[in-house]
């Protein structure tokens, strides 16, 4: 790869800051995309260093989907925002049963932002981005100034392409379908509550973020008859379930019993006053499809590294009202309600 | 989870749920008031409603401490981070309940106002430790079970010599509410309340100890099962006073004794006492004003009293007319009555306090029991 002049010093990526020349459209921003997002990120569209990259797709559809990362903290165990905002982006786009192919990457520095941190977002994104087969072909770099950003946000947006005969929907759900879900909930937020301010407690729990597009993949090769895919991520697994109740217009039955929680999650959980079917989760994805092939899907779900605690969780009813319910273990009935915002804590 | 799963063991339930059905008489009805929030949520939390036979009704009580506190208090608390600048540090359910003209602690913060969200009182005295150019007051509500970590933290504070710490105290007292509720016209004269006996406190009753419940037993007939906050806990008093009702039994019983004694926590209750006095009124929403119901910090201790060190000055404030949140907490009157229910008063835009907090009977009724009415409908269609 050529840079496209030779800069008197090298980037300082070791004590260096982010200035506000890094985001002007200076010498100092192509210095910081040459040695840094070129050098991470390397593939022949980026290379070319045109204000946009141009492909040819195959065949199918086109999926497209953006997400913006603004987690805090930036680093948390089993990820950091880099790989989380390819993470994010990707599962968005695989959730259509698309192969996801490219990426964009913009960016959003706070001036003084440690370049050091700043590299290592930017490695742990390129890692993301080659273990999900996708490159990052165009990308964006701005600088506000010191106290109007936090560090660093991350927006990146997705293109991949789905098989004609894949028909994944919110609205396609129907009365009968079986509800699979990938693994464990709620990792991905209590590891990152147990970091917030005030409230740091020990716990090897780790997030659960990673990108679903090989086990989505195996899926759909062998059941193309899934309805629909989401990946239940802010608002947790309850969300997800509302908003497909509203889309298709059905109700969702599920089994607490059958909900698999790590005891660290739920042991965090009670002692927060939280319900794990409210936390975010980043590597998880829950599937709808028709009863006849649920036992099948599971069986494959399990067969991957990604789906090993796979569990048929529930299923979906008529009910005009739409409401998600769920036997709970003691036996009773309630309502999994759509909650309007993040969950607080309870006082007792 | 060890400690925990044992106390929601589906199979359990079902045998104490027979043997409700197979006790409770069916010529009569159980009206039992479960007093503590923690208790309304466990009910809907688990769905033991549905364990539970058509003629023993769960009516909720008002222990939901951020359901109970009055507009104005909470005003107050906004007037403190708006007006005078103070760090205000809060628990995390107070944060959205709506003040005067819909204004939230969350919203105070959105406009400017320096609110934290604390998950321990400790926390902010480390803030006013942190800040020393800052004055910081804690957001102190709760029942007597949240009433001995604040009177420490007051200790903590002299003793670490802080100047810019104080407390602004909302603590209340849950006998007095159980009183207000038997006291009430609607037990009393009225009879619209036919209430057969309480579900005691949890949390509360390790602190206060099951002693000072003896009277309601004594005085008024009603007969109380303290219970832990877990669904087993729960089926398990329901079974222990169907049997005092049908036994004509009115007694303290304590299901929860691995953790409540007749005493309570000497130790706590003692530094309760040396911190606060009892008020000699204190407003509930719902209730309205009730003798001798509250905590307010001693004189020895006014430098970290923030009513006495801020110029804040209480204002009764009005509730909306059709709430029925009155009716609601003496248990004369359920949710679904109320004709805000669900239509202008729901959990994301609360109107009255049995709406605003999870624990509130209106707001767990509709976050988990709403399918209840489409069974209801059914039925009756």
């Amino acid at each position: 790869m050529t840079k496209r002049t030779e800069y008197s010093h090298a980037l300082d990526l070791q004590n260096g800051r982010v200035e506000m020349a890094h985001g002007s459209g200076g010498k100092a921003m192509a210095q910081l995309i040459d040695e840094l997002f070129l050098q991470a990120f390397s593939n022949p569209w980026l290379e070319q260093m045109n204000d946009q990259a141009c492909f040819t797709l195959p065949s199918g559809r086109v999926v497209m989907a953006t997400d913006s990362h603004v987690i805090s903290p930036l680093f948390f165990p089993g990820g950091d925002i880099g790989s989380l905002s390819v993470h994010g982006t990707v599962n968005d786009v695989a959730m259509s049963g698309a192969v996801p192919k490219y990426l964009s990457a913009g960016f959003i520095l706070e001036e003084g932002f440690p370049l050091a941190d700043l590299q290592r977002i930017v490695q742990s994104m390129a890692r993301a981005a080659e273990d999900a087969g996708v490159a990052i072909v165009t990308g964006d770099t701005k600088v506000v100034e010191r106290g109007k950003g936090d560090g660093c946000f991350i927006n990146t947006t997705g293109i991949g392409v789905v098989a004609e005969q894949l028909n994944l929907s919110g609205n396609r759900v129907q009365p009968g379908d079986k509800i699979l879900l990938s693994g464990t909930l709620g990792d991905h937020g209590v590891a990152i509550m147990s970091l917030r301010e005030g409230l740091t407690f020990d716990t090897s729990i780790e997030s659960d973020s990673q990108s679903l597009h090989d086990l989505v993949a195996a899926m759909v090769a062998e059941v193309p008859g899934i309805n629909c895919m989401r990946d239940p991520t802010r608002g947790g697994l309850a969300a997800t379930l509302n908003e497909i109740a509203q889309s298709s217009g059905v109700g969702v039955t599920i089994y607490e019993a059958n909900i698999p929680v790590k005891l660290q999650v739920s042991a965090a959980c009670e002692f927060l006053g939280l319900d794990p079917l409210y936390v975010a989760n980043e590597g998880k994805l829950v599937a709808f499809c028709p009863a006849d092939k649920a036992e099948q899907l599971l069986a494959i779900m399990r067969k991957h590294p990604k789906g090993k605690e796979a569990a048929i969780i529930g299923e979906v009813t008529a009910d005009p009202l739409k409401f998600v319910q769920m036997e709970t273990v003691f036996g009773g009935r309630r309502m999994v309600d759509w909650i309007s915002a993040e969950q607080l804590p309870r006082i007792c | 989870m060890k400690y925990v799963d044992e106390y929601r063991d589906g199979k359990l339930a079902r045998e104490i749920a027979e043997r409700i059905r197979t006790e409770a008489l069916p010529s009569r009805l159980y009206n039992l008031m479960e007093f503590c929030g923690g208790h309304t949520h466990a009910i809907f939390r688990y769905g033991i409603p549905d364990l539970l036979p058509d003629n023993v009704n769960m009516i909720h009580g008002p222990g939901c401490p951020v359901c109970v506190l009055p507009i104005s208090r909470l005003d107050t608390a906004i007037e403190l981070a708006v007006t005078h600048g103070v760090i205000l540090c809060s628990y995390g359910d107070m944060m959205r309940v709506p003040g005067s003209r819909k204004r939230s602690l969350l919203k105070a913060r959105a406009e400017g106002a320096d609110v934290r969200m604390v998950y321990s009182c400790m926390d902010a005295l480390k803030l006013a430790q942190d800040n020393p150019d800052r004055e910081v007051v804690f957001f102190a509500i709760g029942f007597e079970t949240t009433t001995p970590p604040t009177a420490l933290v007051i200790h903590q504070a002299r003793k670490l010599g802080l100047k810019n710490f104080s407390v602004f105290c909302n603590h209340v007292l849950t006998p007095a509410a159980i009183g207000s509720i038997l006291d009430s016209p609607e037990a009393g004269e009225l009879g619209l309340l036919k209430l057969d006996g309480f579900v005691g406190p949890a949390h509360v009753s390790t602190v206060i100890g099951s002693q000072p419940y003896e009277r309601f037993a004594e005085e008024y007939s009603k007969p109380i099962v303290i219970a832990g906050f877990e669904p087993l806990d729960l089926l398990q008093a329901i079974l222990m006073l169907i049997r005092q009702v049908n036994d004509g039994r009115a007694e303290v019983e304590n299901e929860f004794s691995r953790a409540v004694t007749r005493q309570g926590n000497e130790r706590a209750k003692q530094v309760v006492d040396e911190t606060f006095e009892v008020r000699e009124s204190f407003e509930w929403r719902g209730l309205g004003f009730v003798p001798l119901s509250a905590l307010q910090i001693r004189p020895e201790f006014a430098e970290f009293d923030a009513e006495k060190r801020f110029p804040v000055e209480y204002r009764s404030s009005a509730e909306n007319s059709a709430c029925e949140c009155g009716p609601i907490l003496h248990g004369v009157k359920s949710p679904r009555d109320c004709t805000l229910f669900g239509a202008a008063c729901t959990p994301e835009s609360p109107l009255g306090p049995c709406m605003v907090s999870s624990e509130g009977a209106c707001a767990a009724y509709y976050s988990y029991g709403r399918h209840q009415d489409s069974l209801i409908a059914k039925e009756n269609a």
